[in-house]
């Protein structure tokens, strides 16, 4: 009996030193992050030129703002477990759509109303393929990531179409308050989706779907449900994205976004979202964002050769999947 | 005797796991040309023991020997390599293959580099009529029962030419034909002088089978027998529980009300036959049947979580809207499942979310934000309640103990203001004895509020011990029902036993 005890005393002083490292770790993980972008930031504002200067940040952010926005969204979608590969042709077909029906109807408004319905109808698609008929998210939004991108081309005809509305262009390049209109929409969308994801039953149903959607269907979470949801906003903030880049190029361009599913991907990993689901943060997306955009930046103000900052950016999201697997293994283990 | 080694010892083995002591100080000897039977309570460290001879688990202490030279196992090929096969309750094998292919895996004979399929269905016809299985070398496995994927695991072993061979619980899921056949294999083997470990939850079968037995109990040994001449049954129970059966079951009659529960003629997919039953306020309801006689199935059915294709489910008189879980909660009808890791909890979420997350409906801060004030009220209040052994709410819930899990997972529904009708399907399995204790008496009080239990468990000691009211199920239908005054272990057994497996098994008792 002695015995069983003291071996039970054992377990459990062991167990508690465990789940005191854990809770280090915890916390390690949690600022990591952002002491590393303060370190990124600190050592490129002291070597690059020109890179600490407000007009510059403001470029910064601006070039960020279109992968912002759908980040916090691709981040409901990879913590429920999912996937979405189509949002970058969601941002082409959008632009295209907008700068067609405006000029069609002649009301800008009308325009940004219609891509937005499209994106929408986009994201329903991917959900309802995903949730009811059962199909992997991966295959499925690669199907309609090039469904939609052969959309923009057909629509467009191959071609830029050019928005006349003078309207359609202050969109992008209007100032509030010394910051242009994109940036304050990237914003507001951190605020809300973090808002959604931590303080309402939609956020935290999507965490738990991910982290292990039997067991939340059976806790009376309409997986189903929550899961069209996630994938119908998504397509709504690609469109949004997608309008703002075609008020900024002043056309909706059909080849525009290539990539973008991937570079919005690798943000949400980098600011520590799991890909098993589950796990996410907004400020951990946000630092993700910014790091992405600041390296970009700095490569761009190097003059490093466009061709070698593919290079760096496959570097960089393959460390972050790497960092994010030794994370699950150390907490496994 | 004891001048040879056995073919087969454990020495002093110890096994840890993150807050679990699965085995600590566990040695016994196996001798060639015997049955070693291996007996304990789920959790006792049985399957733990054999996944350390299947080289899957590495000990922490203690060594594996085999005819006196100490084995190091690394991998489960080592232990395959050393003449060893595992045949685990849960199978491995390729279902989208044939029997034949299942068997030559790896080794299939080849002509001109491609396989030699009539040469590899000559060889397993041959060798499957030799020992006098009955099977199809050309079936997929996913198309055999799960008894003839035991039997294709059995005859693997025994081509491998393996010197120990132990098996886990292999008549869980044999039908009474398929187990005459398996004891057949195993006198066969015993008397070509293989060593074999044989563990099941059938005393009957150990008495039937076994030259010696070992005893596991909370990952310790308890007892050794030589031989199991002159033992009785009650002996062997005793030892594996350790204590008065009534001791850890603290069973007290309570009032009993109205009708809670009343499923009226329900089927399902895995549900052919309807099901009909009736659950009052205050009762505790047990359905005890084999593994695979079908409770699991209709109970989720029931709740909704498989979709219902007939049949009526009332909650206070009020019908329960099919196959949908929600309505089922909103009548205050819950379901704890089987598989608490699957099903049951969020890995990565904390202790609190876990708790909360299918009450939280009903504190919304202005309909819309999540009350984390509340939350963290109730988190707290549970785990104090139901004693879970945790540092804080906020801690992930898989660092927790399979029992800790599982009280966290009650305190979800224990948290639902109108709880009426809780269903818990097998709800200590892999639990230690202690929390079983807190399980029950959570249980207990929750019928004592009025709230309608149904507990499915495959463990006879604690269905007898802890319902007030037993049903019985076989092969999909329910085979008798009985007061807890009339229920005893022979005649609940033999119900839930399939037509004339009962006869030849129970004679020793």
């Amino acid at each position: 009996m002695t015995e069983t005890n003291a071996a039970a005393i054992g377990a459990a002083r062991e167990t508690q030193a465990d789940r005191r490292r854990a809770l280090l770790w915890q916390i390690v993980d949690d600022y990591s992050l952002i002491l590393i972008f303060i370190a990124l930031f600190a050592v490129l504002s002291l070597t690059v030129q020109y890179f600490f200067s407000w007009d510059n940040v403001v470029g910064l952010a601006l070039s960020v703002s279109q992968i912002g926005m759908v980040a916090c969204t691709m981040m409901f979608c990879l913590a429920s477990r999912d996937f979405d590969l189509s949002v970058g042709s969601t941002v082409a077909f959008a632009g295209v759509m907008c700068a067609i029906v405006s000029n069609a109807t002649g009301s800008v408004v009308i325009g940004i109303a219609a891509s937005l319905v499209a994106g929408a109808l986009i994201g329903a698609v991917n959900g309802v393929v995903i949730a009811k008929l059962k199909i992997n998210a991966l295959i499925t939004t690669l199907a309609t990531m090039e469904i939609v991108r052969g959309l923009a081309f057909i629509t467009s005809q191959g071609q830029a179409v050019g928005v006349t509305s003078e309207a359609f262009f202050t969109l992008g390049a209007l100032e509030l308050f010394g910051l242009p209109v994109p940036v304050w929409v990237t914003l507001a969308c951190f605020v809300v989706f973090g808002v959604l994801l931590n303080k309402t039953i939609y956020g935290r149903n999507t965490l738990a779907i991910g982290g292990n959607p039997d067991a939340a269907r059976l806790a009376g979470v309409s997986v189903d449900r929550v899961r069209i949801a996630i994938f119908l906003i998504q397509g709504v903030v690609a469109a949004l994205a997608g309008i703002i880049l075609a008020s900024r190029m002043t056309s909706g361009q059909p080849n525009a976004g290539e990539g973008f599913e991937l570079n919005v991907i690798s943000a949400c990993v980098l600011g520590g979202v799991s890909l098993m689901g589950g796990r996410a943060t907004i400020s951990g997306v946000l630092v993700g964002v910014l790091i992405m955009g600041t390296v970009q930046n700095a490569m761009s103000l190097m003059n490093i050769d466009a061709f070698y900052q593919y290079l760096v950016r496959g570097a960089i999201l393959l460390i972050a999947v790497l960092v994010d697997q030794l994370k699950n293994r150390r907490q496994s283990r | 005797m004891a001048t040879i080694a056995p073919r087969l010892e454990f020495r002093h083995i110890g096994k840890t796991f993150p807050g679990v002591r699965a085995l600590g100080d566990v040695g016994f000897a196996v001798r060639a040309g015997s049955v070693h039977g291996l007996l304990g309570e789920n959790g006792a460290g049985k399957s733990t023991m054999m996944k350390i001879l299947g080289g899957e688990y590495i000990p922490d202490e203690g060594e594996v020997a085999i005819d006196g030279e100490v084995m190091r196992f690394r991998t489960a090929a080592d232990a395959i390599g050393a003449g060893v096969a595992v045949i685990h309750q849960e199978l491995q094998y390729v279902p989208e293959l044939s029997v034949m292919e299942n068997l030559l895996l790896g080794r299939l004979p080849t002509r001109f580099g491609m396989v030699d399929r009539r040469q590899a269905l000559k060889w397993t016809r041959e060798r499957l009529d030799a020992l006098g299985v009955d099977l199809d070398p050309r079936a997929r496995l996913k198309s055999l029962s799960i008894g003839q994927r035991q039997m294709v695991e059995i005859v693997k072993a025994i081509l491998r030419d393996a010197k120990i061979i132990a098996l886990d619980e292999p008549t869980s899921s044999l039908s009474h034909r398929e187990t005459e056949v398996l004891f057949r294999l195993v006198n066969d083997l015993r008397a070509q002088g293989k060593a074999m470990i044989y563990i099941s939850h059938r005393m009957d079968e150990i008495f039937e089978l076994c030259d010696a037995a070992t005893i596991f109990r909370d990952g310790r040994k308890v007892a050794d027998f030589d031989t199991l001449e002159g033992v009785t049954r009650d002996e062997l129970v005793q030892r594996m529980v350790g204590r008065e059966i009534s001791d850890i079951f603290g069973y007290k009659p309570r009032e009993q009300g109205q009708v809670r529960l009343s499923v009226k003629g329900v089927t399902g997919r895995a549900v052919p036959q309807p099901m009909s039953f009736d659950v009052k306020a205050g009762e505790i309801l047990g359905f005890f049947g084999l593994v695979g006689a079908g409770r699991s199935e209709v109970m989720r059915v029931v709740y909704g979580a498989d979709r219902r294709t007939g049949g009526e489910v009332h909650v206070d008189g009020q019908p329960v809207k099919a196959s949908h879980i929600r309505d089922a909660i909103r009548h205050g009808l819950v379901f704890c499942p089987e598989d608490r890791k699957e099903e049951g909890i969020i890995g990565v979420r904390s202790v609190s979310e876990n708790i909360n997350i299918s009450a939280r409906r009903n504190h919304l801060t202005a309909g819309l934000f999540v009350n984390d004030r509340n939350e963290a009220r109730v988190a707290d209040s549970f785990i104090e309640r139901l004693r879970i052994r945790t540092p804080h709410r906020r801690q992930e819930i898989r660092l927790l103990s399979g029992g800790n899990q599982q009280k966290a997972v009650l305190s979800r529904w224990l948290a639902e203001k109108d709880l009426r009708v809780l269903i818990v399907d097998e709800p200590t399995r892999g639990i230690d004895v202690g929390a079983k204790n807190e399980i029950y008496n959570v249980l207990y009080e929750l019928a004592a509020r009025g709230v309608a239990v149904v507990m499915i468990s495959s463990e006879l000691p604690e269905v007898l011990g802890v319902s007030d009211r037993v049903i019985t199920m076989c092969r999909g239908q329910i085979t008798a029902q009985f007061t807890r005054g009339e229920a005893t272990e022979e005649n609940v057994l033999a119900a839930a036993l399939p037509e004339g497996a009962s006869a030849t098994p129970m004679r020793n008792v």
